[in-house]
């Protein structure tokens, strides 16, 4: 990881100083243990700040929105697919990018260890071998990093970027024979009855902060469907049907777009596991139209083409 | 759409969709019928109502 992030600064400075970039957008140490910030590195001074390890789990994509100036940015693989579509749908230009890739071997998810250390973290460091030793108030704990990792980066299947111009390191080795869609397929074979508690009970700690819609990078409006109040589309309660309704709509804005980043998930205050919706219309993208979202900056999306063989048998 | 809100526990027979022509008169309440029964079967759905605000 050192590596990594001994890398990463030298080709942000670089970058810097032969003007390919005017900007460099990394992470750098928060203020507390596992929860790096995205930072926006325009000097030289600037660029040593910037690291890399198993916190980075921020989408960085999100952060390139209609800007116009020449960015370089940092991209694991989940970011690299959300490039694409930010260019596919012309939120930024590739010519005014520059990628530094980098080969991701999964972020840690802070929840889990949480839950399994007692006292507060103080300090946080990995082994190249991934092994994870927290040091909290109450002693040491040593963890495996495959046992603590965000639950989406363990059904992975692009840890490297797909577009780049250059790589920190490597690739690493992609997981085949996963099995992706585990938990939509169990979800989708409860009854309506099941689903409906199913939901009631995931949503229900919602307090509509709308921290899932800002961390991902598809969530690009200007002005919100649940902010409108000129008709105001969505009840700005905590009723339930609220809740649901918005979870509902805000997945759909983002069918056959969602790369599984887990960036939402990863923002709630709540912990809610809201990606199971977006998981859902992944999974009809994959199985209806063979669609999988930013994996190449020559497809049209799935949503945006009409071919003759598309499925229709909803249709009477 | 349908499969989003069915996973979320809306009873498939609830939405329907259909592409009808304005010349297909018959297909039309062919169609209005066939919906009208099945959602009928199922009464009237209580589950995806918002109740009046609580007042404490
Ligand atoms: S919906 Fe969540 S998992 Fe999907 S792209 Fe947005 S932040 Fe990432
Ligand atoms: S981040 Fe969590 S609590 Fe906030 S709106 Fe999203 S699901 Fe609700």
């Amino acid at each position: 990881m050192i590596t990594y992030s001994n890398k990463i600064k030298e080709i942000a400075k670089r970058l810097l100083k032969e003007c390919r970039a005017e900007m460099v957008i990394g992470f750098r140490k928060g203020s507390i243990p596992m929860m790096n910030e995205p930072c926006f590195v325009r000097t030289d001074e600037q660029a040593d700040d910037l690291v890399w390890d198993s916190h980075c789990g921020i989408n960085l994509a999100n952060y390139l929105t209609s800007r116009d100036e020449k960015i370089a940015i940092v991209a694991k693989g989940c970011d690299s697919r959300n490039i694409v579509n930010h260019i596919v749908e012309n939120k930024i230009n590739r010519e005014q990018l520059y990628i530094i890739g980098v080969p991701c071997q999964g972020m840690v998810d802070k929840r889990k260890i949480l839950a399994q250390t007692e006292g507060e973290v103080l300090q946080i460091t990995e082994t190249e071998n991934g092994q994870i030793t927290v040091k909290s108030a109450n002693g040491e704990k040593t963890f495996s990093k495959s046992d603590v990792i965000q639950q989406n980066c363990s059904v992975c299947i692009q840890p490297n970027p797909v577009l780049y111009d250059e790589m920190v390191a490597d690739p690493v080795q992609g997981q085949t024979d996963i099995d992706q869609f585990a938990d939509v397929r169990a979800l989708e074979a409860m009854s309506t009855e099941e689903k409906r508690a199913y939901f009631d009970e995931l949503l229900a700690p919602c307090i509509r902060c709308y921290a899932c819609r800002n961390a991902c990078p598809l969530c690009y409006c200007p002005t919100c469907f649940v902010d409108e109040s000129k008709p105001q589309w969505l009840g700005k309660s905590q009723d339930i049907m609220d809740i649901k309704t918005f979870h509902f709509l805000r997945a759909y804005h983002c069918a056959g777009r969602c790369t599984d980043c887990g960036a939402c998930e990863r923002a709630c205050p709540v912990g809610i596991n809201m990606r199971i919706l977006t998981k859902k219309l992944n999974k009809d993208c994959l199985d209806l139209y063979d669609w999988q979202a930013g994996m190449s900056i020559d497809k049209r999306p799935a949503l945006d083409v009409y071919q003759t063989n598309d499925p229709e048998k909803f249709i009477k | 759409m349908k499969n989003l809100l069915e996973l979320m526990g809306v009873e498939p027979d609830r939405i329907h969709f259909s592409w009808i022509s304005s010349a297909e008169s018959t297909k039309f309440v062919q169609v209005v019928n066939e919906i009208a029964e099945k959602v009928k079967a199922l009464g009237p759905n209580r589950h995806f109502v918002k109740q009046e605000a609580k007042v404490a």
